[in-house]
């Protein structure tokens, strides 16, 4: 996995992190949730990350923001952040960060927000937290970031409470609350998950020009490989904890090379192809605690073969800022 | 009686047998009769006649007096109501006799009181008076003062360290949360009731009223805020799995301040209920200890110390009177539990739409 170089440029990207594993604490056994996940996130750029529910995305993201539940171990890897040992900072100097340079939204905008304020005082105290504000300072500066997300009427809607809203506006105000600061990194979980595919389009259009006015960097979470394809510079898929292919975004929806990839593009609808049917990729994905021996896909892909479960493929280099951990990818090296 | 909040944490957990909006009426009672003995109690030298100590030693046991409406010819000479004057005719049996001739004029407003004797020399029990001559309805207004604060110190108390430690236990976990919580189920593990006359037994007697009332709020509240600790330990506990917490970690806020923004807020409906409905406890409580004597001392009184008198037959049978502090108390507990109820439906978020 470390054969994987991959830095744009000669500078530091703005996060890196190498071989992170995570382990989880449960009843049943020690769960390894993600297993030697590498990425790199340039200045202004956007990655996407993408894989099915469980397959360790949410627990990555969280780990970067160190706000893994207790349960949760970092066992291996690190995880280097604007010239900061993520990994190594004490929780007061995480807290200098989380929200500062590094700022998160979440999938839910509907329970995201505390009832019980206005979303306004919610935006506001967002700016507290970093900035020593006045309390109508604070409130004049939410308006104006709600103005900035294109909240409509902002100073109405400022004394608004969450249940007045509707989802999407809850999720601008969400994204007013993770922009307060100008961080440099924003991680956004599945923010178009919850919402309507209309309203979906204008937040994604929304994060783009904001990444773009701030010159943020973007790393986008989902499952919906038609969210990564309009808005990620580069993509990486994760199954069962693991990077199965790390590809340009272009080059991904072009050729995809692992059979996963390949699958997950086949099991989306497609407007040109007026196909009856989609293509579900069969079976499911393995119970992490009783993980199959060799690579983890072999059960679900047409191309496994006998060595598929004796060996596990490593993440391997099949193309500049292309590598797959297959033993038979579907682009052949050097052919991206 | 002394259950720490036991009974409650049940109730406030089941959301069938909601009352019925004919109910309602019962709340808005409640609400007015607990305003009424309230401001009672806040002006109770202005409303009693006599203060709790004084003796009138001629009169002991008399039963109570009946207020008449004078003439409306007689309102301007001799005020609008007036009582007969009582004689004891049995010093031995407690007898008195109604002197229907004569007429002790009573004025509103007269020496400082809301109601008086004209004549300084001339008294008034309008509901009699105990073994050594003392106004019974004094000393029930200004027992109110004790028994009606007992409750709400006492919840401010209990409910005050019960919320600090559960949101502590639950927010933070881990070590913590099993230390707190293991400190809980002893506590709850005692017998309550034994453990607070223990406890009460103790009080040294040479302690000032006002420092025994203050002691018996602390000891009560030491006892009971375990019960409210564990309820909103589990609360806390889940809210600190909502999103909008995790957001809030995200953005950078620390423990303290997510605490206090975050989780308390949202424990609140369940604390005005619980304290609402565990006042009532409280009062019990006051009652049951100063009934037994470990409570309030004489010459103070709170309605426990007045019910004293009442504990034998033989003296409720003569002078029924003297029931008056238990009725009290089963109207205010009873208001509070109404209250109570009625708060709960209002602030279930699951409460059907309401018209």
């Amino acid at each position: 996995m470390t054969a994987v170089t991959q830095a744009p440029s000669g500078a530091e990207p703005l996060l890196a992190v190498r071989d992170l594993v995570v382990e989880f604490e449960t009843p049943r056994g020690t769960v390894r949730a993600v297993d030697g996940v590498s990425l790199t996130l340039a200045h202004g750029a956007t990655l996407g990350l993408v894989g099915e529910s469980g397959c360790g995305k949410s627990v990555t993201s969280l780990a970067i923001m160190r706000l893994l539940d207790s349960n949760a171990r970092i066992r291996a890897g690190s995880i280097r952040f604007e010239g900061h040992d993520v990994l190594d900072l004490d929780e007061r100097a995480m807290r200098r960060l989380r929200g500062a340079r590094m700022a998160m939204i979440f999938q839910e905008p509907s329970t995201s927000l505390n009832p019980v304020f206005t979303v306004g005082a919610q935006v506001a105290e967002a700016l507290r937290i970093h900035r020593r504000l006045s309390r109508a300072a604070a409130w004049a500066g939410a308006v104006e970031l709600m103005r900035l997300v294109e909240i409509p009427d902002a100073e109405r809607r400022a004394s608004a409470y969450p249940h007045e809203l509707s989802g999407g506006m809850k999720q601008r105000v969400m994204i007013a609350m993770a922009i307060s600061c100008e961080p440099a990194l924003l991680v956004a979980d599945e923010p178009t998950t919850a919402l309507d595919v209309t309203i979906q389009a204008q937040i994604l259009d929304l994060l783009r020009g904001l990444k773009e006015r701030l010159g943020m960097s973007l790393l986008l979470i989902t499952h919906d490989l038609g969210v990564v394809a309009a808005e990620a510079d580069e993509v990486v898929i994760m199954y069962a904890g693991r990077i199965v292919e790390r590809a340009p975004s272009r080059a991904l929806f072009a050729a995809p090379a692992h059979p996963y990839t390949q699958a997950l593009l086949a099991s989306l609808p497609r407007l040109e192809r007026r196909e009856a049917r989609l293509t579900p990729i069969p079976g499911r994905v393995p119970d992490l605690l009783e993980l199959p021996s060799g690579c983890r896909f072999r059960d679900r892909c047409p191309r496994a073969s006998e060595r598929c479960s004796r060996e596990d493929p490593a993440l391997a280099e099949i193309a500049p800022a292309r590598a797959v951990a297959c033993f038979h990818p579907l682009v052949e090296e050097g052919r991206p | 009686m002394i259950e720490p909040g036991g009974g409650i944490e049940g109730e406030l957990l089941s959301t069938t047998g909601r009352p019925s909006r004919r109910w309602r009426w019962r709340a808005g009672l409640s609400g007015f009769v607990l305003l009424f003995l309230y401001a009672t109690a806040a002006l109770a030298p202005w409303i009693a006649p006599y203060q709790p100590g004084e003796q009138f030693r001629r009169s002991p046991n008399a039963p109570p007096m009946r207020l008449h409406v004078a003439a409306p010819s007689a309102w301007l000479a001799q005020g609008v109501l007036f009582v007969h004057p009582q004689r004891m005719v049995d010093s031995l049996r407690r007898r008195y006799e109604i002197d229907t001739t004569a007429r002790v004029p009573l004025r509103f407003f007269a020496r400082g009181h809301l109601l008086a004797t004209a004549d300084p020399k001339e008294h008034f029990f309008v509901l009699g008076s105990d073994a050594l001559g003392r106004d019974l309805f004094s000393r029930l207004v200004y027992g109110a003062r004790i028994s009606l604060s007992v409750g709400v110190v006492g919840v401010l108390i209990s409910l005050g360290v019960g919320t600090l430690v559960g949101v502590v236990a639950g927010y933070v976990g881990g070590r913590t949360d099993d230390v707190l919580m293991r400190l809980c189920e002893v506590m709850m593990a005692l017998p309550a009731f034994y453990f607070l006359l223990a406890l009460a037994a103790v009080i040294p007697p040479g302690l000032s009223s006002a420092q025994t009332f203050a002691l018996i709020v602390v000891l009560m509240s030491f006892i009971r805020w375990a019960g409210f600790a564990r309820v909103i330990r589990g609360m806390a506990a889940s809210i600190r799995e909502l999103e909008y917490v995790q957001a809030a970690q995200a953005l950078g806020a620390g423990r303290a301040r997510t605490i206090v923004r975050h989780v308390v807020p949202a424990t609140l409906g369940y604390t005005i209920v619980a304290a609402t409905l565990a006042i009532p406890g409280f009062i019990l409580g006051e009652s049951a200890l100063s009934l037994l004597g470990l409570g309030i001392q004489e010459p103070s009184t709170s309605w426990g110390s007045l019910l004293k008198d009442a504990n034998n037959l033989a003296n409720l049978d003569k002078y029924p009177w003297i029931l008056a502090p238990g009725v009290c108390i089963a109207v205010t507990t009873m208001a509070f539990n109404f209250l109570g109820d009625q708060l709960r439906d209002r602030l279930d978020p699951r409460a059907e739409t309401r018209s």
